[in-house]
C-alpha cells in the first residue's frame, strides 16, 4: 500500500516536469536554429555585396575610363601651368640674382661712408697741423736767419716753412681756471666724472740753483716770492671803496634771504595755506592820491594861449657844422 | 657781537656741509673706495643731507647716494631700505632740474639691479613722477628720466607693464622726436625695453604711433641711435605676424639693408635681428625680404664679419630657407652655401656653428637639387667631421645630426654621399646607404662607379645587425650585382685592377 502511494507520487513528480522539461528543449533548439539560419543568411548578403561590388566597379571603370582619362590630363596641365611652373620659377630666381646684384652695389655707399669718414680724419688733422703751426710760429725764418725748416742746404724750404708764413701766431690767452664745483652737475648723463677741486695753493718750485753773484740765499727769496699776501686790516676792510663794499654787502644779502626763505619744504601743498597779506599802506581804508602817482603837475587847460606847444627856435652852432673840416682830416678812409 | 659774525657760523657750517657731501660723491665714483665709505656709515649721513636747505647739497647728496647705488646690488638695497626712496620722490616733482637729474639718477641706479629693487620704486610711486619729468623743459631731465624707466621696465613683463600703465608710451614718443640725440636714444631703448617682453606691450607702443618715428631715423648718420631704432624695431617686430607687418608697412625696407654695409658691429647686428625677426613669421614676409634683395645683402653681411655678429643673419638664413622650396633655391641663388659653409669652419663657438648647421640643413632639406646645392659646397664632411669630434657641445651635435639626417634624405648626388661611406657613424650610415640603395637600381652608370671606387667594398664591411633597417639597404645593394660581384675575392680584384 505504502509503495503504491510512493510510486504515485513519483509517477506524478514526473509528469508534471515532463511537461516544463519539454517546453524548455523546445525553447533552447528554436534559439539555436534561429542563430543558425540568421549567420547563414548573414554570409549569404555578404557574399551579395562583394560580388556586386567587382561589378559594379568594373561597369563603372569600364565606363569612366575616358572621363578620368581627360581630368588627369587637364589636372596636369593647370597645376604645371600655374602651380609649379618650372620656367616662372626659373625667371623668378634670375629676378632675383639681378635684384641681389642691385643690392651689393650698396658697397657703393659703404665706400661712400668710408670716404667721408676719412675726409673728416684729414680736416681733423689739417686743423691740428694748423693749429701747430700757430702755435710754433716762432719757427719761422726771418729776413737775416734762417729758421730750422728753412736749411740753405735744401733746394726749397720746408712744407712747414710755408704753413708757418701763412699762419698767425697764437694770441696770449688768458688761463682760464675753472671753478672745480662748476661743472659737477652738468656733465650728464655718465655721472661717471668726479668733481675736483683744487686743494690749496700752488707749490713752490724746488731745485733752484743760487744764482752766481752777490745774491741772498734762495730758500730765503722763495720764501718772500710765495708768502701768501697778509694785508693790513686797514687794506683788508676795503674802507675807501664804498661800493665793493655795497657788493659784499648785496651778496651778503642774497647767501642770508638763500638761508632763510628757500626753505626745503617737501609737500607741495604747504603754500596753498597761505594767505596774503597786502602792506599797510595799502590796506588802508582811505583811498589813495592819484596825484605824484598818476600827474605830476596841475592841468589848467582854460589859461591856454594856443591848442599846441611852443616849439623851440635855436639858431645853429657854427662850431658843429664845421665839425671834420676845418681842423683835421683824421678818421678819413683814404 | 655783530650780525656778520653770527651768520659766519652758518657760512662755514654750510661750507663744510658743501665740501663733505662733494668729497663724498668724488669718492663714491671709484669702486675702490666704495667698501670704505660704507663700513664708514655713508648712507645715514647722505640721508639728512637730502632735505638739506641748499640745493647744491641736496643734488650733490643725491648724486653720490646714485653713485654708490650704481655700484651694486647691495648697496642699492640699501637706499631702499633707508627709506631714501620716498623723500627723492616727494621732492622730484618741486625741486629744480639739476635735482630732478639727480633723483632720477639714483632711481635708475637702484632699479637696475634687480627686479625686486625696481618693483621697490614703483611701489614708491616713482613712475609718476618720472613720467612728469618727461614731460620737463629740460632734455637733460627727459633723458634721466626716460633711462630710468627704460631701467626699471626692462626686467619683466609686470614692471614693463606697471611703465605703460603710468601713461610713459605717448612721451616717450614724443621724446624720440626731439633734436638731442641722446635723449632720441634712450627714448628709443626704453620702447625697446618695454616693447620686449610681450605682444601686447608692443600693441600699446605701436598704438602710439612709435613706428613711423623710429623707422624715419634708420636713416640717421648717428651709430648709436641707429642701434636703439633698430632693436626697437625688432622688439616690436618679433611678436607676432600683424606687428611684423606694421613693421614692414613703414616702408623700412630698402631701407635696413644700408644698416648690413654699416661700419658699427652692432648696427650690423641689429639690423641682422630686426630682418630675422620680420622673416620668422610667415613665408609671404620672407618672400617680400628675398623680393627686396634681403637675403643678398645678409649674405654679403655675414661674409664681413666675424662672431656673434653673424648669428641673427645666419638664423635669418635658416628662417628664410624653411619656409618653402622656392624660398630655399633662392638663398641658394644668392649664393647663401659658401659662406654658411665658412661660418661652420671659421667660427669658435659653439652656438654659433649649431645655427650655421642649422640653416644649412634647413636649405638643403626641400628637394634633391636644393639637397645637391648643399652637398657640391662640401658640406657634409664638414658637418660629419663636427658631428664627431667629441669636444662639441651636445645640442651642436643634435643640430648637426639633424642637418645631416635632412640633408642626406634628399641627396641625390652620389660623388658627395661617397666620401662619408668610410668615416660615418652607424646612425648616420643608415641614411647613406639608404640613399644608395635608392639609386642603384635605377642607374647602372652609378652601379659600376660604385663598384670601382671601392664603395660597394666598403658596404660589404658593415657589420649590421640581421633585420635591421641598414642590413635591408645592403641588401638592396647586393642585389643590383651579380653573386660572383659581390663575393669578397673579385671585389679586391677589380678595386685592385683600378
Amino acid at each position: 500500500m505504502l509503495t503504491s502511494i510512493i510510486t504515485f507520487y513519483i509517477f506524478r513528480a514526473v509528469d508534471e516536469d515532463r511537461k516544463i522539461e519539454y517546453k524548455a528543449a523546445v525553447k533552447i533548439q528554436s534559439w539555436f536554429r534561429g542563430c543558425r539560419v540568421r549567420a547563414y543568411l548573414r554570409y549569404l548578403n555578404k557574399m551579395v555585396i562583394f560580388i556586386q561590388k567587382w561589378w559594379r566597379g568594373y561597369r563603372s571603370r569600364r565606363y569612366f575610363s575616358k572621363l578620368v582619362e581627360i581630368q588627369k590630363r587637364w589636372r596636369g596641365y593647370y597645376v604645371r601651368k600655374y602651380i609649379h611652373n618650372y620656367y616662372a620659377l626659373k625667371k623668378y630666381l634670375e629676378a632675383i640674382s639681378v635684384n641681389n646684384e642691385i643690392v651689393s652695389e650698396l658697397q657703393d655707399y659703404k665706400e661712400m661712408k668710408e670716404n667721408e669718414e676719412k675726409r673728416k680724419y684729414l680736416e681733423k688733422k689739417e686743423k691740428e697741423e694748423k693749429y701747430q703751426a700757430r702755435k710754433m710760429h716762432y719757427l719761422l725764418s726771418t729776413e737775416q736767419i734762417a729758421g730750422i725748416y728753412n736749411s740753405p742746404f735744401r733746394k726749397s724750404p720746408d712744407p712747414m716753412e710755408l704753413l708757418l708764413r701763412k699762419s698767425k701766431p697764437l694770441s696770449h690767452r688768458q688761463q682760464q681756471t675753472k671753478s672745480p664745483f662748476d661743472y659737477e652737475l652738468y656733465d650728464w648723463p655718465t655721472c661717471k666724472r668726479p668733481p675736483t677741486f683744487s686743494t690749496a695753493q700752488p707749490l713752490p718750485p724746488t731745485g733752484r740753483q743760487k744764482p752766481q753773484g752777490p745774491f741772498r740765499d734762495t730758500t730765503e727769496v722763495l720764501r718772500q716770492r710765495y708768502k701768501p699776501l697778509e694785508p693790513t686790516l686797514r687794506v683788508a676792510a676795503s674802507i675807501n671803496s664804498p661800493p665793493e663794499k655795497a657788493r659784499e654787502e648785496m651778496k651778503r644779502e642774497e647767501w642770508r634771504n638763500r638761508i632763510h626763505d628757500n626753505e626745503f619744504l617737501p609737500f607741495s601743498s604747504y603754500h596753498k595755506n597761505q594767505k596774503y597779506d597786502p602792506s599797510i599802506h595799502r590796506s588802508g581804508k582811505y583811498g589813495q592820491e592819484t596825484y605824484g602817482i598818476k600827474h605830476f603837475r596841475e592841468v589848467q587847460p582854460k589859461k591856454w594861449v594856443a591848442n599846441k606847444d611852443f616849439q623851440t627856435v635855436l639858431p645853429p652852432i657854427v662850431l658843429f657844422e664845421k665839425f671834420g673840416k676845418t681842423y683835421s682830416r683824421a678818421g678819413q678812409i683814404v | 657781537m655783530s650780525q656778520r659774525q653770527v651768520l659766519q657760523v652758518f657760512e662755514q657750517y654750510q661750507r663744510a656741509r658743501t665740501q663733505f657731501v662733494q668729497a663724498v660723491a668724488e669718492l663714491a665714483a671709484r669702486p675702490q673706495n666704495i667698501e670704505t665709505l660704507q663700513n664708514a656709515g655713508v648712507m645715514s649721513l647722505l640721508r639728512p643731507l637730502l632735505l638739506d636747505v641748499i640745493p647744491t647739497i641736496q643734488q650733490t647728496a643725491a648724486l653720490a647716494l646714485g653713485r654708490l647705488a650704481n655700484y651694486n646690488g647691495d648697496l642699492a638695497e640699501a637706499v631702499v631700505k633707508g627709506d631714501i626712496l620716498p623723500q627723492l620722490v616727494c621732492s622730484l616733482s618741486e625741486q629744480n632740474r639739476f635735482y630732478k637729474k639727480a633723483a632720477a639718477f639714483v632711481l635708475r641706479a637702484v632699479g637696475k639691479h634687480s627686479p625686486q629693487l625696481a618693483q621697490a620704486i614703483v611701489q614708491c610711486g616713482a613712475l609718476e613722477m618720472l613720467v612728469i619729468c618727461l614731460e620737463d623743459f629740460d632734455p637733460g631731465v627727459k633723458e634721466a628720466a626716460s633711462w630710468a624707466l627704460g631701467y626699471i621696465a626692462r626686467h619683466n613683463s609686470e614692471l614693463s607693464q606697471a611703465v605703460v600703465d603710468a601713461g610713459a608710451v605717448p612721451l616717450l614718443v614724443l621724446c624720440i622726436q626731439e633734436p638731442e640725440i641722446a635723449l632720441k636714444r634712450i627714448a628709443a631703448s626704453t620702447l625697446s625695453d618695454i616693447s620686449k617682453h610681450s605682444p601686447e606691450l608692443a600693441q600699446t607702443v605701436v598704438d602710439a604711433g612709435a613706428i613711423a618715428h623710429l623707422a624715419q631715423m634708420i636713416l640717421n648718420p648717428d651709430a648709436k641711435l641707429k642701434r636703439q631704432v633698430l632693436s626697437a624695431l625688432s622688439q616690436i617686430a618679433k611678436h607676432s605676424v600683424d606687428l611684423a607687418e606694421l613693421v614692414v608697412e613703414a616702408e623700412i625696407f630698402p631701407v635696413v639693408l644700408t644698416c648690413l654695409k654699416d661700419s658699427d658691429e652692432y648696427v650690423k647686428k641689429n639690423g641682422a635681428t630686426l630682418i630675422r625677426e620680420i622673416a620668422k613669421h610667415t613665408p609671404e614676409l620672407s618672400q617680400f625680404i628675398v623680393n627686396a634683395g634681403g637675403v643678398a645683402a645678409v649674405i654679403d653681411c655675414i661674409g664681413s664679419c666675424r662672431g656673434t655678429v653673424r648669428l641673427p643673419g645666419i638664423m635669418m638664413l635658416g628662417y628664410v630657407a624653411a619656409h618653402s622650396e622656392n624660398l630655399s633655391m633662392a638663398v641658394i641663388v644668392s649664393k647663401g652655401i659658401p659662406p654658411l659653409c665658412a661660418c661652420l669652419i671659421e667660427e669658435h663657438e659653439d652656438h654659433i656653428k649649431a645655427a650655421a648647421a642649422w640653416a644649412l640643413g634647413q636649405v638643403g632639406r626641400h628637394t634633391p637639387a636644393h639637397a645637391r646645392a648643399v652637398a657640391v659646397a662640401n658640406v657634409l664632411p664638414t658637418l660629419l667631421a663636427i658631428y664627431m669630434d667629441t669636444r662639441s657641445s651636445e645640442d651642436l651635435q643634435m643640430k648637426t645630426k639633424k642637418a645631416l639626417k635632412n640633408i642626406l634624405q634628399k641627396c641625390t648626388y652620389l660623388p658627395a654621399l661617397e666620401p662619408l661611406l668610410h668615416d660615418a657613424p652607424p646612425n648616420i650610415m643608415k641614411h647613406i646607404v639608404g640613399q644608395f640603395s635608392k639609386m642603384l637600381p635605377h642607374d647602372s652608370k652609378a652601379r659600376r662607379l660604385f663598384v670601382t671606387t671601392g664603395g660597394l667594398k666598403k658596404v660589404q664591411e658593415i657589420k649590421a645587425e640581421p633585420g635591421s633597417l641598414l642590413q635591408e639597404y645592403i641588401n638592396t645593394i647586393n642585389n643590383c650585382y651579380p653573386e660572383e660581384v659581390v663575393s669578397n675575392r673579385v671585389l679586391q680584384l677589380i678595386v685592385a685592377t683600378n
